[in-house]
């Protein structure tokens, strides 16, 4: 078999767990690892004559979310039942939107400052929401032991967006879930911690394989609950070469007779997907509109209270620091990747300095590495935007080098002080301009060898009086003994 | 003191000529002499409702306040959940089922100080017009122990008529107050949709069900339904509307009322008598001052089609909750799986592939044998009529079409409001039937909702009270139907008429 190039076709339901304090339909709280089955009451666990009852809040979140989605509210929408049986689900039906959801039609920009694909609007067909079902967790031995059922998580608040099949690579996966998890937390909408499923990522996918007779698409299928975004990319890799080796064997084309959308799952520890099921139809969840609960208007007016109320997104940040400081998107990414807090670090270090791009590289290079490396939060980093300023002023101003500036940095870290402080501690003063060229002076007459290599061109054996100067005076900047020395070598 | 009206009774506790323990006493008797035959009551607990009214008399006594109905005891039907009291829906599904909570309708009761003394028989769920689905007895009309007491709240009108209780407050999704009030000749109001609190209701339809009082009178229902309605943060159905002091202007008659009657309920199917005597009612009326004109009602002949699509739908939806899970019976577990893994060994040894990968996982035989166990067949009819309403591929023709003719038949009424103050008929179309006359023909039976299905579909409310019996001497109730939330007035066109007859106040001879 010849191998065969094809397009990639993905789309995304991701699941946000809203941070609000109680559920969906009740008063229970949402708090996550509480003993099971703790948090629960008759409205969630489905008691017969218990009736549901809208959280305002969980409207509001999901209002905001969807209008930073650029996506549309419609001024009606409602609740409908989707009905199944399963144990997880004490009502047997989970309170959801069918066709009238509370917001469609929107996008979300993605971007790569690697520069491996051109900035792109991923559309968003929809965003609705609905409760959660509880968790079931299974003795593996069928049969023989009875499957648990921990119902604290039944009508927890999701809103679940649905994105258009517009993703066509890994990368692309990547960027759309990161920027889209960012939104959510500049938003202040969910916590999106995916260890404790508050970010859950259904994926859909097929190929385009290329033919001479055109483009063939391949069945498409849906890998359920992946809650990495490792999993996702090592589950969409793997799905794409399985899929192309099937359509290679069988030539099974999507909307052809006896083929249907497959639900899988993945198995990291043997890096496969796997079948979970195939129905000949698609699964009929009976919906039909909740008559326990009122349709929900939102008129335009809230649209805009809610809009004027909403939080910068982190693509506006991002291009409002490379405006206002002159820094490159891959700078503006890092820090706007980093969460609010450090953006409001980064510009009061930039303005107060009055060098964005300087102020660029000491926030992303050496606090983010410092953060990194004691696993602090910017709350605990020690240094105010204006000490560090200070530093970096002091830098600009040629009164320390570059290398003994990180010295000073890392002194200031530890012990909590100010440059000034520091500076004085670690001995750093800047060298006379006379004092210097006396050593320069020296240095050059008693090392022939180097001039005599510099005179005939090679320059940069100039480092090693470079060198010899620090080791005399540690203060001695290196650009200006270069300098120096090179003119005394030229007036030789 | 049986024989007295609740408005009486409580007059009566409030001035201590009785006690709430006497008064409670004295229908624990009545129960204890005739519920044997009558069997309206699925569970009475004689002590604690005994000690309930000593409370209250020792809270009275003590000089203390006392609420709106003073000691009075009160049935409820067993479809409305009461803390720490079993509540079965007449159904083996909630044999075993004690709700950790009140409905609101129970905490209002309880605060009102009602003594509550015992739940009530029904039909399984509410689904029925006779009580014959009850699962675990049949109630009789005490007009004639052969008869039906009519249903769905069959327990709670007959133990009415039987002297068992002073009030009792039932369920009305598609004439299950009205209907059995009529058979049994007493007082029931269905109210609107969202004028009392559905929490604690156990859903039959959510979108038709409505909780209302049934007693020996229109000034009797007044008195329970002040205590029953108004608004309920739990129930985003119910409506935030203040609520009528009903009780204290039901005896204030209307002048000028204009009453409508429906040209299409007196038509085939009918029964003569009932026709005469509903006829009669309104000759009353006119007497009193009312003028009577008729109005048509177009789309009232797709009630029952419409009635027989909706609450279905939404029936098979509200009792998925009972697979055997969460509560509520289970089927025998060691038994079904051993059964299970007997049939797989059969199919092993056959080598028949295809039964076995068809073959139930553990988990479908315990959904699909707890359900056959557990729903007896009127409500096993209504979760199939409903799954196939709600299908892909049948949801446009059926469930969808049904809600649009359920616009129409409220707009058929929104019509008949603008010319009259209420919609006059009868409420039923025969008299209570003998026992099993119906319970193979389940059509025969649905039609017995004819005139009483549309003021569930349209929300509004309606109220059945006796205006005659026939010559066997069965009781006739006449429907009236009022615009939404008119109620007071409704009441007080109820009163009105019994002030001027006497039908209301006949009891039958028990034994």
């Amino acid at each position: 078999m010849p191998d065969h190039t094809y397009d990639l076709i993905v789309g995304l339901e991701t699941h946000v767990q809203l941070s609000t304090e109680t559920k969906l339909f009740c008063g229970c709280s949402t708090e996550f690892g509480a003993q099971p089955n703790t948090q629960t009451c008759p409205v969630c666990i489905g008691m017969p004559g218990s009736l549901p009852v809208m959280n305002r809040e969980a409207l509001q979140l999901a209002l905001k979310t969807a209008i930073a989605l650029n996506c549309e509210i419609p001024e009606f929408t409602k609740w409908d039942r989707k009905q199944y049986y399963y144990p997880d689900l004490p009502k047997g039906y989970q309170i959801s939107q069918y066709d009238l959801p509370m917001s469609q039609k929107g996008w979300l920009e993605i971007h790569d400052p690697k520069g491996r694909f051109q900035p792109k609007k991923v559309g968003i067909i929809r965003a609705h929401l609905e409760e959660d079902a509880g968790k079931s967790l299974h003795d593996e031995a069928a049969g023989k032991a009875d499957s648990r059922i921990d119902l604290n998580r039944t009508g927890t608040p999701l809103l679940e967006i649905v994105s258009a099949p517009d993703i066509r690579s890994t990368e692309e996966t990547r960027a759309y879930l990161t920027e889209l998890k960012l939104l959510l937390t500049y938003l202040g909408v969910s916590d999106c911690n995916m260890q404790e499923g508050s970010l859950r990522v259904d994926a859909n996918i097929n190929l385009h394989i290329h033919t001479p007779q055109g483009k063939v698409p391949t069945p498409i299928v849906e890998i359920k609950n992946l809650n990495s975004f490792r999993f996702i990319e090592r589950a969409l890799a793997y799905e794409a070469k399985r899929q192309l080796e099937v359509w290679q064997q069988t030539g099974r084309k999507l909307g052809e007779a006896g083929t249907f959308k497959q639900t899988r799952g993945w198995d990291d520890a043997q890096g496969v997907t796997f079948a979970q099921r195939e129905k000949e139809e698609s699964s009929d969840y009976r919906y039909f509109p909740d008559p326990d609960l009122c349709p929900v208007v939102t008129t335009q007016a809230e649209v805009e209270q809610v809009r004027a109320g909403l939080a910068e997104s982190p693509r506006a940040i991002r291009e409002r620091l490379e405006k206002a400081h002159g820094i490159t998107p891959y700078d503006s990414d890092v820090i706007a990747a980093q969460g609010r807090p450090t953006v409001d670090y980064y510009e009061a270090v930039a303005k107060a300095a009055g060098d964005g791009k300087k102020a660029a590289n000491w926030v992303t290079q050496e606090v983010l590495r410092v953060l990194n490396e004691q696993s602090w939060t910017l709350s605990q980093f020690p240094l105010t935007a204006a000490s560090l300023a200070d530093l970096v002023k002091r830098v600009i101003a040629g009164e320390i080098e570059i290398t003994r500036a990180k010295e000073v940095f890392n002194d200031m870290v530890a012990n909590k002080r100010s440059a000034a402080d520091s500076l004085q501690a670690l001995g750093i003063t800047k060298v006379d301009l006379s004092e210097l060229e006396a050593i320069c002076k020296e240095l050059v007459a008693a090392n022939p060898k180097i001039v005599a290599d510099v005179k005939g061109g090679k320059q940069q054996a100039v480092g090693a009086l470079v060198g010899q100067a620090k080791k005399r005076n540690p203060n001695a900047n290196p650009n200006d003994v270069r300098r120096i020395c090179l003119e005394l070598i030229e007036k030789m | 003191m049986t024989a007295r009206s609740a408005a009486e009774l409580i007059a009566d506790l409030n001035a201590r000529k009785v006690s709430s323990a006497e008064l409670t006493k004295g229908y624990l008797d009545q129960i204890a002499k005739h519920d044997g035959r009558v069997k309206a009551f699925l569970l009475v607990d004689p002590a604690a409702a005994l000690a309930r009214a000593k409370e209250i008399d020792d809270r009275r006594a003590a000089g203390k306040p006392v609420g709106k109905l003073g000691g009075l005891p009160v049935a409820i039907k067993d479809v409305i959940c009461t803390q720490g009291v079993r509540t079965t829906c007449a159904s083996r599904m909630l044999e075993n089922f004690v709700p950790p909570y009140d409905a609101t309708v129970v905490t209002k009761l309880k605060s009102a100080d009602a003594v509550l003394i015992g739940k009530t028989n029904m039909d399984e769920f509410a689904m029925g017009g006779s009580t014959e689905n009850s699962a675990y007895f049949k109630t009789t009309n005490p007009w004639d122990t052969s008869r039906v007491p009519g249903g769905s709240s069959g327990g709670a009108a007959a133990c009415l008529a039987a002297g068992m209780a002073p009030l009792s407050i039932g369920t009305d999704t598609g004439g299950s107050i009205r209907q059995p009030a009529a058979l049994c000749s007493v007082t029931g109001l269905k109210p609107t949709y969202g004028r009392v609190s559905r929490y604690g209701l156990v859903a039959f339809a959510s979108s038709l069900d409505q909780i209302g009082p049934l007693g020996r009178s229109a000034e009797d229902c007044a008195v329970l339904l002040e205590v029953l309605a108004g608004h309920d943060p739990r129930d985003s159905t119910s409506a935030n509307l203040p609520v009528p002091e009903y009780s204290k202007t039901v005896n204030q008659p209307l002048a000028g009322l204009k009453l409508g009657l429906v040209r299409e309920y007196f038509g085939a199917g009918l029964d003569a008598e009932i026709e005469a005597a509903v006829r009669e009612a309104v000759k009353v009326y006119q007497s009193l001052g009312a003028t009577v004109k008729e109005v048509s009602m177009p789309h009232s002949k797709y009630g029952i089609a419409t009635y027989y699509i909706i609450a279905p739908s939404e029936a098979s939806s509200n009792l998925a909750r009972y697979d055997g899970v969460h509560y509520g019976y289970r089927t025998e577990e060691k038994a079904m799986l051993a059964e299970l893994a007997a049939e797989q060994q059969k199919l092993e040894a056959a080598k028949d592939q295809k039964k076995l990968a068809d073959l139930d996982t553990p988990l479908v035989r315990l959904y699909r044998q707890t359900r056959a166990e557990g729903f007896g067949p009127e409500v096993k009819r209504r979760i199939m009529l409903g799954t196939y309403t709600l299908s892909a591929g049948y949801y446009d023709a059926y469930y969808l079409k049904a809600l649009k003719v359920r616009r129409l038949i409220r707009g058929d009424y929104d019509q008949a409001f603008e010319q009259v103050d209420f919609v006059v008929g009868p409420t039923t179309p025969s008299p209570a039937f003998k026992i099993g006359e119906k319970s193979s023909d389940p059509l025969a039976m649905y039609l017995e909702d004819l005139y009483t299905v549309t003021a569930n579909l349209a929300g509004i409310g309606g109220i059945s009270i006796p205006c005659g019996f026939t010559k066997s001497g069965l009781p006739i109730g006449l429907q009236m139907q009022c615009r939404p939330f008119d109620e007071e007035r409704l009441l007080r066109a109820a009163a009105m008429y019994q002030r001027a007859t006497d039908w209301h106040t006949k009891r039958p001879k028990l034994g």
